[in-house]
């Protein structure tokens, strides 16, 4: 009789990557359902190249650097939903094709696959889409019958509304998604419930949506009103472009995110802030993505500083550990090999 | 009563597939092996050789050493061997191999049943005498445990009935059957380390032992049974302490700094039979479990092999992939069934094919591995610092207060072998500390 011999714990969660990323899928159809039933059949379509690109892309350049390919973890079909709802409705089909390429090739991939990315493809393959094709990407229609308009955003801004001409659409059309803006980003609804699931099956940390969303309703009230300080409508910009996304979506991707709780919180906290002074201050309405972008860029940073003070230590941690350790490879042969035995 | 708790740790599948099983009463096997080595401390000497004969009880092995426990002969017949035999640790240690002779002789044994008249250093001594250890797994000899250094007070005794290993159900039957031998060797301990006042504490999933215990208990100053919330690593003594009394053990510590001893229920249940019968520690309850066809609660002759206890229990349940001693969380997988119960020897566990764990994948930083981490520390980072060779990162991040629950492996989505990677940069680190030492 043969008998493996490994080390300890002998039993693990049956919660694989694979079947946590599905859950982050599912939990993405709500939206992609209110898209087609706004936008039409052209939006899932766009949803469809951009993830079967994001797949293709990952498969093919895993195949030919030679190492596993990893598709069956499901991320790369995250990258390529998320990616298309960042996408304005009736964006041409090879703006989704080259912003989920530029995703998960240069974004993911050559920073060594998932897990070693620090920071998320979606959002840098729509910055890079929005740098390099500005025009088409802000180019939005209304809901249904699909006329060219404006998005609801700029109204955030002291005199915005003057600017559009137009008036504020009501909140419960914010809330369903029937206002004009990206394809996936619009119903809060749908993203509530899909985000909401993720939150109760333990998939991403509440803490998150929580203090992301918390603060930029505070900061909004108190910043983001036309008449001044403390005249903001924060239901407004809970509601509007894509903070709920975002929230739930975005600033929860493990990878590019802290692992600790305190960190958790500093960086939703930071999104918040950075989100309103975005679309407040900054010359672009929507805050949202170079909020998140940016504070990928300090999670190293944030997990350094927010190390728990361990159970039975002094109330202090006497030092922070230097900066992220270098990555573990792909994941062969790091169990201790089996002994065989009588 | 409310179920107290500590902040993290998880909530495995429990399979208490014997929580119900009554214990089971096994004759003595043909041979058993009883390693010399059966404790944390020094080994022992052998004081039999090749060809003797020996009595039931009768002390095979001592040391002068001053953390050790003797061990005696858990059946009478005849010394076959003095030799190294596979031990479940996983290392062959010298073990004396006794072939039963059919009979029940049995050395002059004395009981003291009433341990509150005996002084403190006279119960150490009867516990020495009679091999305890810490049946939970760790197996420290008790006589040692329960003697502070001088000037330490102990104001609290724990009796650690959590048992939160899954499959593992010993403890749990020995409180149903038997409480007042717990209770007696209980109040044993009590005084032997001057503890004013007791807890049981046990797991909320357990109503029966908690009823069992109670109504033992009853009466006794100072004693009370206390539910705690049902979660792995529940039945870590640390985190016992915490959950119970609020006071953290400090980093590097032990429980009696904090003025608390902290025993496994099955070691009270042994230090009863001793002080009830003087029989020595010659058997334990193993609950043998997993892919066999009918799991058991077994009662055994220590040095029993596995082997002996697969059968007793129906036999394997299909193909076998391990054979793990203790429970799935901290328990060590099999090579043989030659080894034999041993004195810290809580479960036999058979698992199948479809246990096996998958390979690792690249860590997708989670945070699954912090958020469970009892001891709060940052295991994905413990673990990519030791493969990357930077062990003193590993030293700054505490891996040294890694209590190898394995929570955080058990949760990692990416299969990561965390355990085993911390596990290997806290022997570097101690090894380096030997080195600087030295
Ligand atoms: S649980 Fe595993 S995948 Fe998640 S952060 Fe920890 S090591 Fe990485
Ligand atoms: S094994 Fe160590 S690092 Fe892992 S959860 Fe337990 S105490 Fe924490």
């Amino acid at each position: 009789m043969k008998l493996v011999v490994s080390s300890s714990p002998h039993v693990v969660s049956p919660e694989s990557v694979p079947f946590l990323m599905r859950q982050v899928v599912f939990a993405l159809l709500p939206a992609l359902a209110a898209a087609a039933y706004f936008f039409g059949p052209y939006a899932v379509f766009l949803v469809v190249v951009s993830t079967g690109t994001a797949v293709a892309c990952e498969a093919v350049w895993q195949k030919i650097t030679g190492r596993p390919v990893s598709v069956h973890d499901w991320s790369a079909v995250i990258t390529g939903i998320l990616l298309a709802y960042n996408l304005p409705p009736r964006a041409p089909w090879w703006l989704a094709v080259v912003g989920s390429a530029f995703a998960i090739i240069v974004a993911k991939q050559l920073f060594g696959g998932l897990g070693h990315n620090f920071i998320n493809p979606a959002l840098a393959g729509r910055a890079f889409l929005l740098a390099s094709w500005p025009a088409a990407m802000t180019s939005w229609v209304t809901p249904f019958d699909a006329r060219t308009t404006a998005t609801p955003l700029p109204l955030l801004i002291p005199k915005g509304q003057e600017l559009a001409g137009v008036a504020a659409p009501s909140y419960w059309d914010l809330f369903a998604g029937a206002v004009p803006g990206c394809l996936g980003e619009t119903s809060a609804l749908a993203l509530l419930a899909g985000g909401l699931y993720l939150v109760w099956r333990r998939v991403i940390d509440w803490r998150i949506p929580a203090w992301y969303l918390g603060t930029a309703a505070v900061l909004g009230w108190i910043l983001g009103g036309p008449r001044g300080l403390f005249g903001g409508d924060p239901l407004y910009h809970l509601l509007a472009g894509g903070l709920i996304l975002g929230a739930f979506f975005m600033a929860t991707d493990w990878v590019t995110t802290p692992v600790t709780r305190r960190g958790r919180v500093i960086f939703a906290v930071g999104c918040g802030i950075l989100t309103v002074l975005i679309r407040v201050y900054g010359g672009y309405p929507e805050g949202v993505s170079y909020s998140i972008l940016l504070m990928n860029l300090a999670t190293p940073l944030i997990d350094r500083y927010t190390v728990p003070r361990q159970f039975g230590a002094p109330a202090r941690p006497p030092r922070a550990p230097a900066a992220r350790p270098p990555q573990t490879g792909h994941g062969h042969a790091h169990h201790a090999p089996a002994r065989e035995g009588r | 009563m409310t179920a107290r708790t500590f902040t993290g740790g998880i909530h495995p599948a429990y399979q208490k597939l014997t929580a119900h099983t009554p214990i089971r009463d096994l004759p003595p096997p043909p041979q058993a092996v009883i390693p010399l080595h059966q404790h944390t401390g020094a080994p022992c000497h052998p004081l039999v050789q090749k060809g003797d004969t020996v009595l039931l009880g009768q002390k095979l092995g001592d040391t002068e050493a001053p953390v050790a426990a003797p061990v005696h002969a858990s059946l009478p017949g005849k010394v076959v061997a003095v030799e190294p035999r596979p031990h479940p640790a996983g290392r062959d240690v010298p073990a004396v191999v006794v072939e039963w002779d059919g009979s029940d002789a049995t050395v002059d044994v004395q009981p003291h049943p009433d341990p509150d008249d005996l002084d403190p250093a006279k119960i150490a001594a009867i516990i020495r005498e009679g091999g305890l250890v810490g049946l939970g797994g760790a197996a420290f000899p008790t006589a040692v445990k329960v003697r502070p250094p001088e000037g330490t007070v102990i104001d609290t005794y724990i009796l650690n009935g959590a048992e939160c290993e899954p499959f593992l159900t010993a403890d749990h039957r020995l409180m149903v059957e038997n409480p007042e031998q717990i209770v007696l060797g209980l109040r044993a301990l009590m005084r032997a380390a001057g503890a004013p006042r007791a807890i049981v504490a046990i797991e909320d999933n357990k109503p029966d032992a908690l009823e069992a215990m109670a109504g033992a208990t009853r009466g006794m100053p100072g004693v009370s049974v206390e539910a705690v919330h049902t979660k792995y690593p529940q039945g870590s003594e640390k985190h016992l302490i915490k959950a119970l009394l609020g006071r953290e053990v400090p980093s590097g510590g032990l429980p009696f700094h904090v003025g608390v001893i902290v025993s496994n229920v099955g070691t009270a249940a042994a230090a009863g039979e001793l002080f009830a019968t003087g029989m020595p520690l010659v058997r334990r309850v193993v609950t043998v479990t997993g892919r066999v066809k009918e799991p058991a609660n077994l009662r055994v002759p220590i040095g029993t092999p596995f082997s002996a206890l697969v059968e007793a229990a129906g036999g394997f349940d299909g193909e076998p992939l391990k054979v793990v001693a203790g429970g799935p969380m901290m328990g060590v997988a099999q090579y043989t069934l030659d080894a034999p119960v041993v004195k810290g020897t809580s479960g036999v566990l058979v698992l199948g094919p479809e246990d096996r764990i998958p390979e690792p994948t690249s860590c997708v930083r989670c945070g699954r591995c912090v958020e469970s981490c009892p001891m709060r520390l940052l295991p994905l980072y413990l673990e990519a610092y030791y493969r990357a060779g930077m062990i003193d990162q590993t030293e700054t991040l505490h891996a040294m207060d890694c209590i190898e629950c394995g929570c955080c492996s058990w949760v990692c989505p990416a299969r990561r072998p965390l355990v085993q990677s911390i596990r290997m940069a806290k022997m570097e680190i101690a090894a380096r500390r030997r080195r600087a030492a030295s």
